[in-house]
């Protein structure tokens, strides 16, 4: 029956670029995570009244993040080839789709952690600083895990347009699910790939959105 | 075991400098519980926070305990805000945390071990009287059991001093006195010696030693409780005293009662300590010839004795009325005659 609507799919391919794109996902959403949260962390502790209060490297770092955040994902690839080429040696496949990937989501994720730092009652801080807490016990044990839901739900978010990002390198040659659409389904005219495509795109989302809402309202005990 | 001199503070602000702690003298001794009173924006909190070492002094010396708070900073500043505990208007619990988990932080920060940190835990838990509780959430707690973990907390390292920051603002007025008398208690108990800030006379009255009044960052009187209610100087320290000594609608009463009684004179008597226990009426009845109407009263209880205020109406010839204002001056009650104005 599956072969009779779905004629030209190969489900071997479907199952491989699904692989694929969950491969891509996976390591740059781990890698976007500990970025993000890098770089978020940097932007809340130089800003203005905070531990590590410093105009100039907030500016920079901020200027990065913005850059960086603005310019959009498919020309983003193109201008970061000449990296990918120096980094993974190849501009092909789903290993050099990663820099890309990375590079265009950890700013957008550093912003979300930033403001979730933000949201901390500043007073807690202030308890943690009167009780005698070092910089990193302040960060281990106070900003990290008073953060955490809204680091979990932004990081959820960022993970559902990663998976978008990927579909777009696949596009320009990374693999996964966005290649076959466009490859076999879309310039071959195979209607059907294309929607099966989708269709797993939108069950990865969906699955990612669950997860995500289930951590976050298991953690948060606000 | 605190001593300020010549404090000041000064902030920097693009409209000018703020000067909030104006040469600021203090001292606090060993297991005192000491109450500074101002309205908001008055320096108070700034004040309190010179003595951790949250904020650093413009120019003066902070000394706690025998440490420079002003000049220490990193391993040494960090060592000794563990012996300063300090709660919050606003608890400044960490939500993530479950009861135990709060009041065993400071023991974390302090590098205990886990085992003696639960030990010290469970002490904390009977001590602040929570016990039941010590797997909820802050955020299941009531204001009152959230200003119990807070103290718990801040009591963890065994501080020698605790500063109170408008710890009881935030919290109804029988929530309030149930954290007083846990400060008296645990004040009592470990020689703590305790320093509040407050915009309520009423914590003052209730579990203070002594009081300092602050207006624009700088102390404008300060003494004993019970002095300080007998005899207010400052017009700020009146309007304090009033908080609590007079309810809301006496003036108005009052002048009610003027108008009411043309003759004789309406007195507010004012008593302190033993006077307050006196017969006072039964003396004035039974040596004068006058007729004596209690138009109000209020007897309140401070921490080192009772003050209280009685408003009566002597009735009778002036020349008898002036004895017996004379008898009262001499019983060491304060005797005001209240003026027919209007």
């Amino acid at each position: 029956m599956w072969n009779e609507l779905f004629p030209n799919v190969v489900w071997d391919k479907i199952w491989a670029a699904t692989m694929e794109t969950l491969y891509m996902t996976a390591i740059s959403v781990i890698a976007t995570f500990v970025l993000g949260i890098l770089l978020g962390l940097l932007l809340f502790l130089t800003s203005k009244g905070n531990i590590w209060e410093n105009r100039l490297v907030n500016g920079a770092i901020a200027s990065f993040v913005n850059i960086f955040r603005s310019i959009p994902f498919i020309i983003l690839i193109i201008l970061l080839i000449p990296f990918t080429k120096l980094v993974v040696g190849t501009i092909l496949g789903a290993n050099a789709a990663l820099p890309a990937l990375i590079i265009g989501a950890a700013p957008f994720y550093a912003r979300m952690v930033e403001i979730a730092l933000r949201e901390i009652d500043k007073g807690v801080i202030e308890a943690a600083k009167a009780m005698g807490a070092t910089t990193s016990t302040i960060i281990w044990k106070v900003l990290l895990p008073e953060a955490l839901p809204a680091l979990v739900s932004g990081i959820t978010v960022t993970a559902i347009a990663l998976v978008g990002y990927t579909a777009m390198a696949g596009v320009v040659g990374a693999g996964g699910l966005g290649n076959l659409a466009y490859l076999e389904g879309f310039q071959r005219n195979n209607n059907d790939v294309t929607f099966v495509a989708t269709v797993l795109i939108l069950v990865i989302v969906f699955i990612i959105q669950f997860i995500g809402d289930f951590v976050t309202s298991k953690i948060d005990k606000r | 075991m605190i001593t300020l001199s010549n404090v000041t503070k000064v902030y920097k602000a693009a409209s000018g400098n703020v000067t909030a702690v104006d040469h600021v003298n203090l001292h606090i001794a060993e297991g005192e519980i000491f109450g500074i009173i101002g309205y908001s924006g008055a320096g108070k909190s700034s004040l309190i926070r010179l003595l951790n070492g949250l904020e650093k002094p413009t120019s003066g010396e902070v000394i706690v305990d025998g440490k420079d708070m002003g000049k220490i900073s990193g391993k040494q500043l960090r060592q000794a805000r563990q012996q300063i505990g300090m709660i919050f208007q606003h608890f400044n619990l960490l939500w993530s945390r479950t009861v135990c988990e709060n009041i065993a932080f400071p023991l974390e920060i302090a590098g205990v071990p886990k085992e003696e940190r639960m030990k010290r835990v469970d002490e904390l838990i009977q001590l602040v009287g929570l016990q039941g509780r010590e797997n909820a959430y802050p955020s299941q707690l009531s204001g009152g059991q959230k200003q119990r973990v807070g103290i718990a907390r801040a009591l963890a390292n065994n501080p020698k001093v605790l500063l109170c920051d408008e710890a009881t603002s935030a919290l109804d007025p029988q929530t309030t006195d149930s954290i007083l008398d846990l400060l008296v208690d645990i004040n009592k108990r470990l020689d703590l010696t305790i320093v509040l800030i407050t915009h309520e006379m009423h914590v003052i009255r209730k579990i203070c030693d002594r009081v300092a009044v602050m207006e624009n960052g700088k102390i404008v009187e300060m003494g004993e409780v019970l002095h300080v209610f007998r005899k207010p100087q400052q017009p700020i320290t009146k309007r304090f005293v009033q908080q609590v000594t007079e309810p809301e609608e006496t003036k108005e009463a009052m002048l009610h009662l003027l108008e009411r009684y043309p003759n004789g004179k309406v007195v507010q008597l004012t008593f302190v300590g033993e006077a307050a226990e006196q017969p006072l009426i039964t003396q004035l009845i039974r040596h004068f010839d006058l007729n004596v109407n209690i138009l109000q009263g209020k007897i309140s209880q401070t921490h080192h004795g009772s003050y209280g205020v009685l408003f009566i109406h002597l009735d009778g010839a002036n020349e008898e009325v002036e004895r017996a204002l004379a008898f009262i001056r001499q019983q060491e009650v304060e005797a005001e005659v209240l003026a027919n104005v209007e």
